[in-house]
């Protein structure tokens, strides 16, 4: 597929049904119990939240890592993400349909979707709360250094940020810049320093890892 | 960081790593979640949740699931919505209307906007 900048186009999406009738099932017991007060939504997503690294396979890391060091595996990747993520031995739905889009000195890419439906779990785990937000969503759009600012990552003037808009046919991972000093580190080393936030393109990555910074892997 | 959870020993087949439950989807960890939010709050105790678990997984089986853990999370979203109907009021009914206007709600809402459900679809 041709690198664009994010389109709107998404008519296709029509011939699938957003929500599977387990989503449907699960969506519709969730919001009746939030109303009747018996569950609150908030504690929910807190509690969800700790298991962001145990839902699907999340291999995100590991490729990242693999591409790093393997010159051929990241050519391989940037041309047919799938097959590529596909080879680390896992059969994934939501995983398949790929594209990885890799960030250098001169690009910063960075991928937005509002449901987690779009988003590519089986490679990244749980979305993170926030990215799920309609605020995130549209200042991302309009405002893309903010919300990088937010996360406390400031780009290069010159670095121009290209936004992605998954969807469902298409899902995105970002290849981060693996950081300096990480030369020593075996390719578990690395994938263990690689951060969704980084693969989501909200991150850069440092090494040491940032405090606070929780990784994948 | 894993948050506390009740003896998960209690419920024989529930897919697990060695930190504790792991997930196939999201749905999946969603119906985990409500589950342990609302033996929290105390809806109901643990052995009844592991009971109506159970029940539910030996229906399945005698009904021809092959059980290969690919299904378990449907058994326990089962166990759940049949526990709180039995302890809340609510009915069928209202979690069925619920389901039809989620589902309208899904079809029409354009790909990039969330899917939501306006107060006056909520029966």
């Amino acid at each position: 597929m041709a690198e664009h900048d994010h389109s709107h186009d998404h008519a296709h999406d029509h011939d699938h049904p957003r929500l599977s009738e387990l989503q449907l099932r699960v969506k519709s017991l969730e919001s009746l119990l939030v109303e009747k007060g018996l569950v609150d939504p908030a504690a929910l997503d807190v509690f969800i939240d700790t298991y962001e690294t145990k839902v699907g396979p999340r291999n995100g890391a590991g490729v990242v890592a693999k591409a790093w060091v393997d010159p051929d595996f990241k050519r391989w990747l940037l041309r047919d993400a799938g097959a590529a993520i596909k080879s680390f031995g896992f059969e994934g739905r939501q995983g398949e349909h790929m594209v990885a889009l890799e960030n250098t000195d001169r690009v910063h890419h960075m991928v937005v979707c509002t449901l987690c439906s779009c988003y590519p779990w089986p490679v990244l785990g749980l979305p993170p709360v926030w990215y799920k937000s309609a605020p995130y969503r549209a200042r991302a759009i309009s405002d893309p250094r903010g919300v990088l600012a937010d996360f406390g990552t400031t780009l290069a003037d010159g670095v121009e940020i290209k936004v992605w808009d998954s969807t469902a046919e298409l899902r995105y991972l970002v290849i981060p810049q693996r950081p300096a000093g990480t030369e020593h580190l075996s390719e578990e080393g690395l994938a263990g320093i690689v951060t969704r936030n980084a693969m989501i393109g909200v991150e850069t990555l440092s090494y040491p890892p940032k405090p606070g910074v929780e990784t994948v892997a | 960081m894993i948050a506390a959870l009740p003896p998960l020993e209690d419920l024989p087949r529930l897919p697990i790593d060695r930190d504790g439950p792991v997930f196939r989807e999201p749905w999946e960890a969603q119906a985990f979640a409500m589950a342990i939010k609302l033996h929290e709050s105390g809806l109901f105790t643990w052995p009844e949740w592991a009971e109506a678990l159970s029940t539910e997984i030996a229906a399945a089986q005698k009904a021809g699931d092959p059980d290969l853990g690919d299904t378990y999370y449907q058994h326990w979203l089962k166990a759940l919505e049949t526990l709180v109907l039995a302890k809340t009021t609510l009915t069928v009914d209202r979690l069925e209307s619920r389901r039809r206007a989620w589902r309208k709600a899904a079809e029409r809402a354009p790909h990039g906007e969330p899917i939501l459900l306006p107060e006056d679809e909520r029966d």
